[in-house]
């Protein structure tokens, strides 16, 4: 039997790949996906909260059948020392809208439903297949093998969503490894709490959701952070930090999450509840320089395996589905117009990125992961406590004057760092911020 | 020849979870898999169908989503599958769905080719009664051949089937005639792994869809809630145990010492068993 010819072959099918093979499946491409996991999602973990604007680009209806589980009303970000956090909250009425804008998710349950809709949408996916090789004739890239018996399977044009941890593309020489500091390792756990506790200890009703962002001593000065996000009836809990950083110290990620779940601020807000579900995962946290060459002759790269995530702002997923639905998109031009899928003409996906949120803020931060690596014994160690001490002086009434504690506080902070030092980490962070 | 595989779609037990507060087995969210028993039964049919050729069809009765477990058992090479779905099956017992099932195989035979044997697992993981299998052969009066370990000759001319049924204390081989029914045990065999070709044949397939009246199911008073005697009164968490249990410290021991020492440790604990034992063994 002569090998079969796809327009697109998509591997992988988390958001990445299953934004790619949806767009190109509803404009009429032959897409076959391929799926190394029992069922998409069974391999895909997240915290997991999903970003409205970038999937309503997709499908825009989602809100009728996708399964959400709470809109975002309430923002906490916290920075914190071993006893206590100072923290900026930003709730609002205003996230209840008819749309909302963001949600927290289940990911074996969201991506089953998002797999489905590709399928519906004519793509034809194959399950429990490892494809294993990309297969090249005269440079170009022609197909791939997979880990079932038989021969290659031929496409026009190759889309890795392989995720973070993708061998695809590294076996093939077209993308280098990902560097222990350009990825971070996290764990969480799915604590069960009937909804009604859940809404009372956070303050919520009905589909209301909140989410901690929290960063501080909890990573024992490592670069990371640790998040918990209230789903419909458990909340997702977990902490992660640059591997490079766990390598250093020799520190287990489940010790800082153990830590992070005694601590007084989080222990009351999952008290009682069950652990049934716990996960670790990669994410590529290396920005903007880390980001490897997305396309060539006959292939491109989309999702966590181009390194599209923000740390900053803990979008993923978002970039994830952008960067899919856009790749799909150029290929779809190139393919109307009955042209070669060269790497000169797949450079239209990257023109279109550069477009893009995506591109521009990576950009926006691409010094910050030098600037969290270079200063996490500070970040993460002595400024939060610093900051603690300082707001506890500030708020303690203990009869001493204000004027003495405010010297007080600035002392504790030269003497720590040094008014140079000081002024070199604000720089640093100024700049690594614009 | 054609052998029908009857599967079920059952959560994965590894993942099932109990809602911490009601007690009740949490459905949704947890992934479904084939019944583990039920690949032992494809991969023994398919391995007939290898030697003496003919086609394997499986059939499921289940919600529409079980329309995933057997697309996966296309994956492995299964030649045909049949969907049998209607809110009608609703909260069927073994006795229903015994009935539900044969009437869809007897019309399998007429749609298709004439079966010469239906195989199911020995049982399901949710259910574990193990009675479905043997209520079809009943029902469709078949050679009932259950906990079989493997399938040694099948001579299609004589119509008759040699297998080895794994009973206490020994293996049992048995000759019988077709058509019948096995069941099969775990560990007997290990399922394949289609090629690419077939799995994409698979991703492909039209599932064969029956509701009651196209699978020539015609007493309805025998399906679903109706068809149904069994009554689920309770379902609950057993508690723990409250008896601890003792580790006996046996370093260095000789085994007739170890064998004193357990003892001496059991009469201790239960004084009153000595006697009882003797006066159940006096009669």
């Amino acid at each position: 039997m002569p090998a079969e010819k796809f327009d697109v072959i998509v591997v992988g099918a988390g958001p990445a790949g299953n934004s790619c093979a949806y767009t190109l499946a509803k404009r009429g491409l032959k897409v076959l996906q391929i799926e190394r996991g029992e069922y998409p999602g069974s391999k895909n973990v997240q915290g997991a909260i999903m970003y409205a604007n970038m999937l309503e680009k997709i499908i825009p209806d989602f809100r009728d059948d996708a399964p959400l589980e709470r809109h975002l009303i309430e923002q906490r970000l916290w920075y914190m020392d071993d006893s206590s956090y100072t923290g900026v909250h930003y709730r609002s009425d205003d996230f209840n809208e008819e749309a909302p804008n963001r949600y927290t998710i289940i990911r074996a349950q969201f991506d089953k439903w998002f797999s489905k809709k590709v399928q519906e949408a004519g793509a034809l996916l194959i399950l429990e297949t490892t494809v294993t090789d990309l297969c090249f004739s005269g440079g170009k890239v022609i197909g791939v093998k997979t880990d079932r018996a038989g021969g290659t399977i031929l496409a026009d044009v190759v889309v890795m969503a392989e995720g973070v941890n993708g061998v695809l593309g590294t076996k093939a020489g077209l993308r280098p490894r990902p560097k222990p500091d350009t990825v971070a390792l996290a764990v969480k756990e799915m604590h069960f709490l009937p909804s009604d506790v859940i809404e009372s200890r956070f303050n919520i009703s009905g589909d209301e959701g909140v989410v901690i962002e929290a960063a501080g001593t909890i990573t024992r000065g490592m670069a990371g952070t640790g998040f918990l996000y209230t789903n419909k009836e458990s909340i997702s809990i977990g902490i992660g930090c640059l591997v490079s950083d766990f390598a250093l110290t020799g520190k287990a990620p489940y010790e800082l999450l153990e830590d992070f779940k005694k601590h007084p601020a989080v222990a009351p807000l999952i008290a009682g509840a069950e652990v049934k579900e716990y996960a670790a995962h990669l994410i590529p946290e290396g920005g903007y320089n880390a980001v490897p060459q997305l396309f060539g002759d006959g292939w491109v790269i989309v999702g966590d395996a181009g390194q599209f995530v923000n740390a900053v702002h803990r979008e993923g997923s978002n970039l994830a589905m952008t960067t899919g639905r856009i790749a799909a998109e150029a290929i779809f031009q190139i393919k109307s117009r009955k042209d070669k899928f060269s790497a000169e003409n797949l450079s239209l996906y990257q023109k279109m990125l550069e477009q893009s949120f995506v591109m521009k803020d990576l950009k926006k931060y691409k010094r910050l992961p030098d600037f969290m690596h270079g200063a996490r014994d500070r970040l993460f160690g002595s400024y939060p406590e610093l900051v603690s001490k300082a707001a506890q002086n500030w708020f303690r009434v203990d009869g001493k004057d204000k004027k003495s504690k405010e010297k007080e506080i600035v002392r504790s902070f030269v003497k720590a760092r040094g008014v140079r030092g000081l002024a070199s980490d604000a720089w640093k962070l100024a700049r690594s911020w614009r | 020849m054609h052998l029908v595989v009857c599967i079920k779609q059952v959560p994965d037990s590894a993942q099932i979870r109990v809602h911490p507060v009601t007690n009740t087995i949490m459905r949704q969210g947890v992934p479904t898999i084939i019944n583990p028993y039920d690949l032992f039964a494809i991969e023994a049919a398919l391995r007939l169908r290898d030697k003496h050729g003919g086609k394997v069809t499986v059939l499921t009765m289940g919600p529409p989503m079980a329309e995933d477990s057997l697309r996966r058992a296309l994956t492995y090479g299964v030649d045909r599958a049949v969907l049998l779905t209607d809110r009608a099956f609703a909260g069927s017992d073994t006795l229903a769905t015994s009935y539900a099932l044969s009437q869809a195989i007897l019309k399998i035979g007429q749609t298709y080719e004439p079966v010469d044997i239906v195989f199911t697992g020995k049982q399901t993981i949710d259910g574990d009664t193990a009675q479905v299998g043997p209520g079809i052969a009943k029902r469709l009066d078949l050679q009932q051949l259950t906990y079989v370990s493997g399938v040694n000759e099948v001579n299609l001319e004589g119509k008759t089937i040699t297998v080895e049924r794994r009973a206490e204390g020994g293996v049992q081989i048995l000759k019988s005639n077709l058509p019948c029914l096995i069941t099969m045990l775990e560990g007997t065999n290990e399922i394949r792994r289609g090629s690419i070709d077939v799995a994409l044949a698979a991703a492909r397939a039209e599932i064969v869809t029956w509701n009651a009246a196209a699978a020539g199911v015609a007493e309805m008073g025998k399906c679903g809630l109706k068809g149904s005697p069994t009554v689920v009164k309770r379902v609950f968490a057993p508690s723990p145990r409250a008896d601890k249990a003792k580790i006996i410290d046996i370093g260095g021991l000789t085994p007739d010492a170890i064998a004193t020492k357990t003892l001496d440790e059991i009469f201790n604990r239960l004084p009153t068993i000595e006697k009882e034992l003797t006066a159940m063994a006096q009669g």
